[in-house]
């Protein structure tokens, strides 16, 4: 498929259009670390106007079921989400006139809970001890009690989260590299990134390699992702025919590679963004010289760094 | 005695248990305690020089313990300690299958 080229100068009709075709930028600092001659670069995802690459998967899950009827008029919106899809679905949402209603885990930063709130997106609160699974669990039995009332996308079960990436971020890639992208590699938090960009980049060149980052424990510090073995499965992770390796991210690597990228490179990024780096950095010493390793800036560090708090008596 | 609740990926060494009782005066008296009652748990909250991991956040009832005396922090017989890691999933217990 030939991907469209967006002028950067565009003037468009609604912030809907603007999501996507993000920059995608080098990292001499880490290449340098790596030593190998290998090249890293990684797409500015932070530069979506929501601020995240959650951006894609939710314009596209939104305008799939509206174009189907899945979404109507007195229809709500209701998701669960750590965080970045609801600040995604929040602005989207407003942008298009369509209710949104999301369950959180009631410690997610109050960075984002000020931001979904801001745009008037009604917050129901799980468990803080349960991390995003309890929230799975809570948004299932609401829609579950009332159907009728919902459009429940489900970004862990949609299709359309990881077409955004097949259409989108695989495309972007191989335009962005001149063709030239030799190793993919990001961590997985529903999947749809790697699930979408990994496919159409093995469809495009086989020869890719396509890597998985997951936390290294159950336990972790790499806020968005999974660890699979001891999570609930998304639905649409199927990796067979294209994910290639796994690396399993201790949160200290990825927590110090943020702090790398925001003194040496100055991006100011979040902690799985370090993570993805760090697992770049990981590929490119094993790859060596010529190859061209893509990875992920996946939000802003800024929507973390304040302490959390939350009140108990907001949780349902 | 003070209760910690207990985060879903720590679970399987509190043979599922959600709250746990615990003797102790300060968070750190607590959580040896803790430790007595499920060995090895307290090295998943704290590190090697014996510190709270950062990715991980304690409270003593609603305040994180870093912005009072961090695990020196005193604590009563009705309040309440909560472990919570970060927004991540992942669990050791029950594993669901897959949504679909």
């Amino acid at each position: 498929m030939l991907p469209i080229t967006r002028p950067t100068d565009i003037a468009t009709a609604s912030i809907v259009d603007l999501v996507g075709n993000t920059p995608l930028v080098r990292l001499r600092s880490v290449e340098a670390r790596a030593g190998t001659g290998a090249e890293i670069w990684a797409k500015c995802e932070f530069a979506n106007p929501g601020g995240s690459v959650k951006d894609r998967a939710a314009r596209k899950m939104i305008l799939d079921a509206l174009a189907d009827g899945r979404l109507a008029p007195g229809k709500t919106l209701i998701d669960s989400t750590s965080g970045n899809t609801g600040v995604a679905y929040s602005m989207i949402g407003a942008a298009l006139g369509v209710p949104v209603t999301l369950v959180m885990p009631a410690n997610v930063s109050a960075a984002r809970k000020n931001i979904t709130a801001a745009y008037g997106t009604e917050v129901i609160f799980s468990s803080e001890l349960e991390g995003s699974d309890g929230a799975i669990r809570l948004v299932r039995q609401i829609v579950a009690e009332t159907p009728e009332k919902w459009f429940f996308p489900d970004q862990y079960g949609n299709p359309s989260n990881p077409g955004a990436h097949y259409e989108g971020t695989g495309p972007e890639i191989v335009r962005q590299t001149g063709g030239r992208v030799t190793h993919f590699v990001t961590g997985i938090g529903t999947t749809g990134t790697l699930m979408g960009t990994g496919r159409f980049l093995k469809g495009h060149d086989p020869k890719i390699r396509v890597t998985a980052m997951q936390p290294d424990d159950a336990l972790h510090g790499l806020e968005g992702l999974k660890h699979l073995p001891s999570s609930i499965v998304p639905a649409i992770w199927h990796p067979e025919g294209i994910v290639d390796d796994t690396i399993w991210m201790p949160t200290d690597e990825g927590w110090d590679m943020s702090e790398h990228l925001v003194h040496e490179e100055g991006l100011f990024v979040g902690h799985s963004s370090g993570g993805n780096v760090a697992a770049a950095l990981r590929v490119a010493k094993q790859a060596g010289p010529g190859a061209v390793v893509v990875t992920v800036l996946c939000d802003r560090g800024d929507r973390y760094f304040a302490p959390l708090s939350w009140d108990r008596k907001q949780i349902y | 005695m003070p209760n910690v609740r207990i985060p879903t990926p720590l679970r399987k060494l509190t043979e599922g248990k959600e709250e746990v009782a615990c003797a102790g005066a300060t968070v750190r008296a607590v959580f040896d305690d803790l430790d007595r009652q499920h060995p090895g748990i307290k090295a998943r909250i704290c590190d090697d020089a014996g510190g709270v991991r950062k990715f991980i956040n304690v409270f003593a009832n609603e305040e994180d313990i870093r912005f009072l005396q961090n695990l020196d922090t005193p604590v009563g017989d009705k309040d309440e300690i909560s472990i919570v890691p970060a927004i991540a999933g992942g669990r050791d217990v029950d594993v669901e299958p897959a949504a679909r």
